[in-house]
């Protein structure tokens, strides 16, 4: 992956309009998958994804090409695609007014109501949902912004925690923090959901 | 807090299903990135006063207009033309299409970006300059050759108005032989070309007779202000204070001064 990206930007310096279309190819799905499970729904998610190569086509047009055989297009590209999507995220939250570490109104904060800062409040129970990816999207996607973040770069994405310094702008160590709190969060969610369903039907 | 260890076993089964949420992306993100930034065109029909259009455009700007016909011969003589592949899209983005609309009713402030890459310097320089063409009225190709400061280019802007990708967007048709004559027209020939300056309030037959008169110029003796004849000034003054020209030199002789606003200057250097 990395010596395709190597060749890659070699040939987007010599010619971004001839090689654009294989940065396209080589990063759409993984700039997709990266929005979707951070913001969440397919539309807005596809937006983001089309916008973030929009930016970065724009932004390669003005480096020098030194610069563009230098970049890294991975987790650049994953910076990219963040920021669209945290802004996003700010935009949506900002009618209720509620910061992650604030109580929400029940008096619990965010964090503590696993699941659903932005996924549905009631308790995931079909066995059939369990199973499936939407389960875990709904999951995911109850987790506070700095956890969710850190474990779609790692998890769903597969950034090394190198890469994801770099996309971050954090310490390793911070970023392993995060990706064990939230993956910690979600265990818990997990096993909540399980508890929740009738005793006959958990496996 | 405890010891933070990453590769704890028991995630296992959270870190699989995360891994199963890598999804593809929908087929539309990869074609509608490349006409974003450009790199790929689609174009759809649109009405116009001489029949149906095809409209292309990326995320640059319009691309091109020709009048419609087999989709096929049109997709690829414009890939062979610009390079790029285009499809068909149902219809213009709204934006676009009402931004048309607006522009071809007359409102020249009606914004349209261009995508003209590909083209020379002086390609553009001549389309640009016809932009400024107020509708219902005409400039002789010797005005834009000399507006642009290559006033010996006549032929060449003659040239390059045949070649104006973007016809009626970019209003060729408002550029006429310097004799006066209408001349012709890339979309579809002179009958077009009549037509559409009719449309735009513009009498062709009346401006070609006053032409084939030597007539080159009008003056107002009440303002002594010399116009081109299509000029909105020109054609304001009443029939009893209309004075005619066969050249800027005899109304300048005359004690008439040039017109600000059609710049009848730029039309005699070479017509003269």
């Amino acid at each position: 992956m990395v010596s395709m990206d190597d060749d890659l930007t070699v040939r987007l310096a010599a010619d971004l309009d001839s090689a654009f279309e294989a940065l396209v190819v080589a990063h759409q799905d993984r700039l997709y998958a990266i929005a979707l499970r951070v913001i969440g729904d397919p539309r807005d998610a596809e937006e983001i994804a089309q916008d973030a190569l929009v930016r970065a086509y724009r932004a390669l047009e003005t480096y020098a090409a030194d610069r563009i055989r230098a970049l890294r297009l991975r987790p650049w590209l994953a910076a990219i695609v963040l920021n669209l999507a945290r802004n996003r995220v700010t935009r949506r939250r900002e009618p209720r007014a509620a910061s992650l570490d604030q109580p929400g109104p029940d008096g619990r904060s965010l964090e503590e109501r696993l699941p659903g800062d932005s996924g549905p409040d009631e308790p995931i129970t079909a066995m059939e949902q369990r199973e499936g990816v939407d389960y875990w999207a709904v999951l995911l996607a109850g987790l506070p912004v700095r956890y969710r973040i850190p474990v779609v770069l790692r998890h769903v994405d597969g950034l090394s925690f190198a890469e994801m310094s770099t996309a971050l702008e954090k310490p390793e160590g911070t970023l392993k923090a995060q990706v064990h709190r939230g993956l910690a969060l979600l265990r818990a969610a997990h096993e909540a959901a399980v508890r929740a369903e009738p005793q006959e039907l958990t496996a | 807090m405890t010891r933070i260890r990453p590769t704890e076993p028991d995630f296992t089964a959270v870190e699989a299903a995360l891994a199963a949420l890598a999804v593809p992306a929908p087929p539309s993100l990869a074609p509608a990135t490349l006409l974003a930034v450009g790199l790929a065109d689609a174009y759809a029909p649109i009405d116009s006063p001489i029949g149906p259009l095809f409209v292309a455009w990326n995320g640059r700007g319009v691309s091109a207009v020709v009048a419609a016909e087999e989709a096929s011969a049109f997709e690829t003589r414009f890939t062979r033309q610009v390079g790029r592949p285009i499809r068909p899209a149902r219809s213009l983005p709204p934006r676009l299409a009402a931004a048309i609309a607006r522009r071809l009713a007359g409102d020249r402030r009606a914004r349209i970006d261009l995508d003209l890459r590909g083209y020379t310097d002086f390609e553009r320089a001549v389309w640009l300059k016809a932009l400024e063409i107020p509708r219902g009225e005409v400039r002789p190709y010797a005005w834009i050759a000399a507006e642009i400061g290559r006033p010996k280019a006549v032929r060449a802007v003659g040239s390059a108005l045949a070649h104006n990708p973007v016809p009626l967007v970019v209003p060729c048709h408002r550029v006429v032989r310097s004799d006066g004559l209408i001349g012709q027209y890339s979309l579809g020939g002179p009958g077009n070309k009549r037509a559409i300056l009719a449309a735009e309030g513009l009498d062709p037959d009346a401006l070609e007779t006053l032409a084939r008169g030597g007539i080159r110029f009008i003056g107002s003796d009440t303002t002594r202000i010399v116009c081109l004849p299509s000029c909105h000034h020109a054609r304001r003054i009443q029939p009893g204070h209309r004075k005619p020209f066969r050249s800027l030199g005899d109304g300048l002789l005359a004690g008439y001064r040039a017109c600000r606003s059609c710049r009848p200057a730029s039309a005699a250097a070479v017509a003269a």
